[in-house]
């Protein structure tokens, strides 16, 4: 009995997207079918976590070749955990993107797609071959260009020529990245990579290779000082598009760079000074970036970058007590981005506008929805004992104990500013006075939506606080799985041995 | 050979990125088409060039026999061949979009993005 | 370029080629060939046509909207790639082969229907792009 449960995500977000597909153009039935699509894709990704997580790792070899020489989807506990969060996000978003995307939009097959743009982040996930991990990830930039092009406004084509150009640039560079490797190793299976790679000797040729890899996920999880398409793109595309995106686009990146730097390339003292110098000034960049803004969106493009930040010096280390860190983070912070940018779609709902300076008094007239957008807000800062303290905490005793005190004040000042900005967001959004309100004619506001409308726009909001309130609360699971992850990721063998012995 | 291959990759790749690096977003698409084709080739190169037969089973045979080309470079640039046609396609409707909307292919005027709105 | 000789050439070309591209999508397991070329071949017969004959002429011959062919050919695609799960208890994408060999077809296996899966979304996809860029000209 071969075991197919790990290759299910992949198989359903095909189908729902093929099915979508044949009904282009009624756009009410690809809302329902998109709908119905990613809530079986969830219970598929739930199966699949649970089986991973009391089975192990579990390996498919596409078409019945043996590991090496075919192409293997590996599912451990890594890709099993991110393949639910990618589910969890893209149930959220479909619904979101149900009410919230005009019909204009929808009818250039938007659900589509995003289908497709989940079946690739799912593949890279769940991938074991490090040519596949390319051609995913070009399933993933081809489907986010259609969608951040989809519409066609001003900013929005610019947004698309500038996020075109730069993840094109970087496929380019990974590619560059995979022929030398290839030509190094003979072999692109990365568990055979794992035991290849140590004994080439030349050791300059592997170093570049190495660097290659990082620019080209580097510019794809947008670290300094490879960020810059990363603010100029995300605000322009409809809210539903931009959550999906930093909920996941930049983490695929990151995911991506946990994979090759602990699987391929071991982290030598040359490459742990590089990313935690990376790390530092991609949060001080960060940071920053998000003080001199007042659009909101604009402000959470650029605390993506300060908390892929968190991650990458968290990689750096590669301690264990990091590596669990860096892994929370990751969860966290997948659930929470999404959340935020969904609930920038609510505001510009309500107010028209994401400008902070022009909106204010959204407690006074919305209190109950203004207490479930604080939850996301405040775990983002990290307010014990939500989602966003437990990782924190985990990188800070990391960053101390290796005595890395350049990271330990990054983190610091990351979560200051983290602070600062959204305390800024919430006095200036929520509880200033409404400024002079003009109001725009052809416009749906937020208050004439009828009544399931109106839930279809709070239920996905609804969802992903539930989870984050889960994952600040339930900190001990999270903390069990993440150390159990942050040990695969060390103890690389398990991994070798699952795939090439099985 | 190689060092002629190795050689044509350079120019590709220094012309590709040149190209990438000028103002008009044209340019931007003919150095990315450069550039892929770069990247092609290296891959070609790194996966050892041998005077071989193609590495095709024939009738009579049941394994491959002799020197023969590596079939993986190949399938490798076959893949990122065809991934990059959609992926140009895609780029030049875009920038005909983009040029229809935003009247101007000069990437220094393309800076409605960085306002604060 | 409505060439007198390019629009009678044409009206024979496009069947040839279509039959051609046929021919490649069969012989493409074993020997060089396959969906994709296959598929672009027939999808420059249709250009070619275009070319002769005008867009709405290619049009009206093809009867329905290239991008049909897209949703088709994957279906087909992913029907073959999952059958192996379905039926024999394989890993994905499996080859399945039929024992007795077709008359002109040769040996029938799953890996013919993926690369007519291909072959469709090729030709749907080519003929989508070009009539896009060529229709905003």
């Amino acid at each position: 009995m071969t075991n197919h449960v790990i290759i299910l995500p992949l198989i359903v977000n095909l189908l729902f997207s093929i099915i979508l597909m044949f009904f282009w153009r009624n756009i009410n039935f690809q809302k329902l079918f998109s709908v119905i699509g990613n809530a079986i894709g969830l219970g598929v990704a739930i199966y699949v976590f649970t089986h991973v997580y009391q089975n192990g790792t579990q390996v498919v070899e596409a078409g019945n070749w043996e590991a090496p020489f075919g192409i293997v989807f590996v599912g451990d506990m890594l890709a099993a955990t991110l393949v639910l969060l990618t589910a969890i996000s893209g149930l959220a978003v479909s619904i979101f993107s149900s009410i919230s995307v005009i019909n204009a939009r929808l009818r250039f097959g938007y659900f589509s797609v995003f289908q497709f743009l989940l079946l690739g982040l799912n593949g890279a996930f769940l991938t074991g071959d490090i040519f596949n991990l390319y051609v995913w990830f070009e399933i993933i930039i081809i489907s986010s260009f259609v969608l951040i092009s989809i519409g066609g406004e001003k900013n929005q084509l610019e947004g698309a020529v500038k996020y075109f150009a730069l993840n094109f640039f970087a496929s380019m560079i990974f590619l560059t990245a995979l022929g030398v490797l290839y030509g190094l190793a003979g072999t692109l299976n990365m568990a055979d990579l794992a035991g290849k790679v140590q004994s080439i000797e030349n050791r300059t040729l592997v170093d570049v290779c190495a660097v290659l890899f990082l620019v080209g996920f580097g510019i794809k999880s947008a670290i300094f000082p490879l960020y810059f398409w990363l603010p100029a793109s995300y605000h322009t595309p409809p809210s539903a598009v931009s959550a999906i995106f930093a909920g996941l686009l930049t983490k695929v990146g990151v995911y991506a760079l946990i994979r090759v730097f602990s699987m391929i390339f071991e982290i030598d003292v040359f490459l742990q000074n590089l990313l935690i110098g990376l790390g530092i000034l991609t949060i001080f960049s960060g940071g920053i970036g998000a003080l001199t803004h007042t659009n909101i969106r604009k402000v959470f493009s650029y605390l993506i970058i300060c908390h892929i930040g968190f991650m990458i010096g968290g990689l750096g280390l590669f301690t264990k007590v990091a590596l669990t860190g860096v892994v929370f983070y990751l969860i966290h912070d997948i659930i929470v981005k999404t959340n935020l940018f969904l609930i920038a779609g609510v505001i510009y709902r309500i107010k028209a506008t994401t400008n902070m300076n022009k909106i204010g008094g959204l407690y006074a007239n919305y209190p109950k929805l203004s207490l479930l957008m604080a939850i996301p807000l405040f775990s983002l800062v990290g307010v014990p004992p939500l989602s966003g303290f437990w990782p924190k905490l985990s990188l800070i005793l990391a960053s101390f104990s290796e005595a890395q005190y350049w990271y330990f004040g990054a983190l610091i000042f990351g979560s200051f500013i983290t602070l600062f900005i959204i305390a800024r967001l919430w006095s200036k959004a929520f509880w200033k006075d409404q400024p002079e309100f003009k109001r725009e004619r052809k416009f749906i506001y937020f208050y004439e939506l009828r009544p399931f409308q109106k839930l279809q726009f709070i239920m996905p909001i609804m969802l992903l606080t539930f989870v984050s309130l889960y994952i600040g609360f339930g900190a001990n699971h999270i903390q069990e799985l993440s150390v159990r992850i942050a040990e695969e990721i060390t103890n690389k063998d398990l991994y070798i041995k699952a795939v090439l012995n099985p | 050979m190689e060092l002629l291959l190795a050689i044509i990759t350079g120019l590709l790749y220094a012309a590709g990125i040149y190209m990438i690096m000028r103002r008009s977003i044209v340019k931007l698409i003919l150095g990315i088409v450069l550039l892929g084709n770069g990247v092609n080739l290296l891959i070609f190169l790194l996966g050892r060039i041998t005077k071989g037969e193609p590495p095709i089973i024939s009738d009579s045979d049941k394994i491959l026999e002799g020197i023969f080309a590596d079939p993986i470079p190949q399938a490798l640039i076959l893949t990122a061949i065809v991934i990059s046609f959609g992926l140009q396609s895609f780029a030049i409707i875009l920038v005909k979009r983009a040029y229809k909307v935003l009247k101007t292919d000069d990437l220094d005027q393309l800076n409605t993005t960085d306002e604060d709105s | 370029m409505k060439t007198i000789i390019l629009k009678t050439a044409s009206n024979y070309l496009l069947p040839v080629l279509l039959l051609f591209s046929v021919f490649i999508l069969l012989r493409g397991h074993y020997l060089p060939g396959g969906g994709f070329v296959g598929g672009l071949v027939a999808a420059i017969a249709f250009v070619l046509d275009a070319f002769a004959n005008g867009l709405q002429n290619t049009k009206q011959v093809l009867k329905i909207h290239p991008g049909f062919f897209m949703p088709v050919g994957l279906a087909i695609a992913f029907l073959s790639a999952i059958s192996p799960i379905l039926f024999a208890d394989l890993p994905l994408m499996t080859g399945l082969w039929a024992h007795e060999p077709v008359p002109v077809l040769g040996k029938i296996g799953s890996a013919l229907f993926f690369d007519t899966g291909v072959y469709l979304v090729v030709i749907g996809a080519a003929l989508t792009i070009i009539f896009t860029i060529s229709e905003s000209a």
